[in-house]
């Protein structure tokens, strides 16, 4: 495998096109897990966890059953009929991330309760995440930014769910932080809580933007 | 119709074989919760108040089925809630005194004195943490609510002259404020107690009321064997102590202090008076229920009728006329809900 590939993914992943910040995804649990650092810290790790085995599970459903030219029905299908399936990948993940999540959960709770309880509610949460279907999503449409046209290979879309997750982290870490500074000063009452949650969210996306120059 | 017909299929296939995994999984991988701790979770507050040193309530059911905790800890679930407990267990349970929290200072913004402005973050601890606050007394109440925000029933409210008035009704006693506050002048009383003494400070007369209108002086007047009969009253140095066990009559102590440093809530204030039984204790030069009544003008000796008179209005309820008259003239009222007598104008 060509190391050098994977690393460059991650960095774009993480900074480049962070999810939060540039890509506008998983927005509902980086304002609403965001107040203190031990809940972001659990939130990011849920979403690690469950992005890097989303990915590789998606790819696979999408390349044995949806995509014609590498679906297992080839065995069964001449060329020619084969069905085009892949107008079907976002229903089709939707259901996989959602078995996966249940199924992850499930299992910890009987070998790791530790593990379960630090993760508590932040698991069932990411059910619905955007964040984890835009990591599968991203995984078949490539990154032509970065000289990846077309999917990625599972190797590949592993690493990308995983530095996703470690970007998603990384913001929810940055933004409790600040949101915890935040408790302690003095903001006009209308701007309590949320609304200057939300302006600091729109600041740090600027900021963010410097990565855009990065040339890798 | 083929694609239809092959993406029904197909997500029909990898919808059931999810399922399968998952019901196959449910049964692999199935935790057994004692069905207990459901049910003591049922009866529970909810509040996850931590009081009973549990993280959780659940944590708390679970530490109570395993035998970790006593069944009758938990604060706010108070007596009939450990009896349903002790019910599932099994077992018989004591029965754990209702408390609620009392805040034990009075002097707000208008009675005491500042030792200057304190502009800082809205918290008493962080207040503390500037040469012991903004309070000149050192026992007084901060005011800036550390209390309030502990609080996971809404019980304490800071009223405009800078203290937390706590709301019985609402108080469970679970005692967060009392370790949320940095001065340690929040204190769990039992519930059906409605006098306590709101001054902390154990100094001299005159460091007190140099720096608090409403602060103890030290004065013992509420402690004096005439005053508190049954001696629940008590100075430990210059300051009373009050003993809450037997749940006496201590509106007398109360009306006796000199600085107003008592709290009372109580909204009844009255005797039984029957005047046919007064022989207006001939062998004393003044009836003796006039002698001890600690009110002015509420127990008056008629030198036509040669009876004390009872002047309802100002009657405070001390029921301390009850235990002296020899005859028996004075009888506790015994519905109090229904006097309309507010004591606290009368002081």
């Amino acid at each position: 495998m060509d190391i050098k590939i994977l690393l460059i993914i991650a960095i774009y992943s993480i900074l480049i096109q962070n999810f939060v910040l540039t890509r506008f995804l998983g927005l509902c649990p980086f304002l609403g897990v965001s107040q203190k650092i031990s809940s972001a810290v659990g939130m990011g790790m849920a979403v690690i966890f469950v992005m890097s085995l989303a990915s590789a599970i998606t790819w696979a459903v999408y390349t044995y059953f949806l995509d014609p030219s590498t679906s297992i029905l080839g065995f069964f299908f001449s060329e020619e009929t084969l069905p085009n399936l892949t107008f079907l990948r976002t229903i089709a993940f939707i259901l996989v991330i959602a078995s996966l999540v249940q199924f992850i959960e499930m299992v910890l709770q009987k070998k790791v309760p530790t593990l379960y309880r630090a993760l508590g509610i932040y698991l069932p949460l990411i059910t619905t995440n955007c964040a984890i279907l835009g990591a599968a999503v991203l995984n078949i449409d490539g990154f032509s930014a970065i000289g990846l046209d077309g999917k990625l290979t599972c190797i590949q879309s592993v690493v990308q769910g995983f530095s996703a997750g470690v970007g998603f982290l990384l913001m929810l870490i940055l933004m409790s932080g600040i949101r915890e500074k935040l408790e302690l000063e003095s903001i006009p009452e209308s701007l309590k809580g949320v609304p200057i949650a939300f302006i600091m969210a729109g600041l740090m996306a600027i900021a963010f933007m410097g990565f855009s120059g990065l040339s890798i | 119709m083929f694609t239809v017909i092959a993406s029904v299929v197909i997500l029909g296939v990898i919808g059931i074989v999810f399922g399968a995994i998952l019901a196959f999984a449910s049964r692999v991988f199935a935790v057994e919760v004692d069905p207990r701790i459901e049910k003591i979770e049922d009866i529970l507050p909810g509040a996850n108040c931590g009081a009973c040193g549990a993280t959780s309530c659940f944590a708390f059911a679970e530490a109570v089925v395993q035998g970790k905790l006593p069944a009758n800890s938990c604060v706010p679930g108070g007596g009939e809630g450990a009896g349903k407990i002790g019910e599932i267990l099994g077992c018989e349970v004591e029965e754990s005194r209702e408390m609620r929290a009392a805040v034990r200072c009075k002097g707000g913004l208008e009675e005491s004195q500042q030792k200057f402005m304190y502009l800082g973050v809205k918290d008493c601890w962080a207040a503390t943490l500037l040469s012991g606050g903004n309070k000149a007394c050192e026992y007084g109440c901060l005011g800036l609510g550390s209390c309030v925000e502990a609080c996971p029933f809404n019980a304490v409210v800071m009223n405009k002259n800078g203290l937390p008035e706590v709301y019985p009704e609402l108080c469970t006693g679970c005692g967060l404020c009392v370790e949320a506050c940095p001065r340690g002048i929040i204190e769990l009383i039992p519930k059906e107690q409605k006098i306590y003494l709101a001054c902390m400070n154990p100094g001299k007369g005159k460091t007190v009321t140099a720096v608090c209108d409403v602060g103890c002086n030290g004065c013992t007047l509420c402690a004096n064997p005439k005053t508190t009969p049954s001696g629940d009253i008590k100075m430990e140095g210059d300051l009373p102590v009050i003993n809450f066990q037997n749940n006496k009559n201590l509106i007398a102590g109360a009306y006796r202090c000199a600085k107003n440093s008592y709290v009372v809530e109580v909204s009844f204030a009255s005797v039984e008076y029957d005047i046919k039984k007064c022989n207006g204790c001939p062998d004393q030069p003044k009836p003796l229920c006039v002698k001890v009544c600690p009110v002015k003008n509420c127990l008056t000796f008629d030198e036509d009728t040669k009876k004390a008179q009872l002047s309802k209005e100002m009657c405070i309820g001390c029921e301390l006329c009850v235990s002296e008259c020899p005859v028996g003239a004075f009888k506790p009222v015994e519905e109090k809900e229904g006097i309309e007598h507010v004591i606290e104008e009368k002081m």
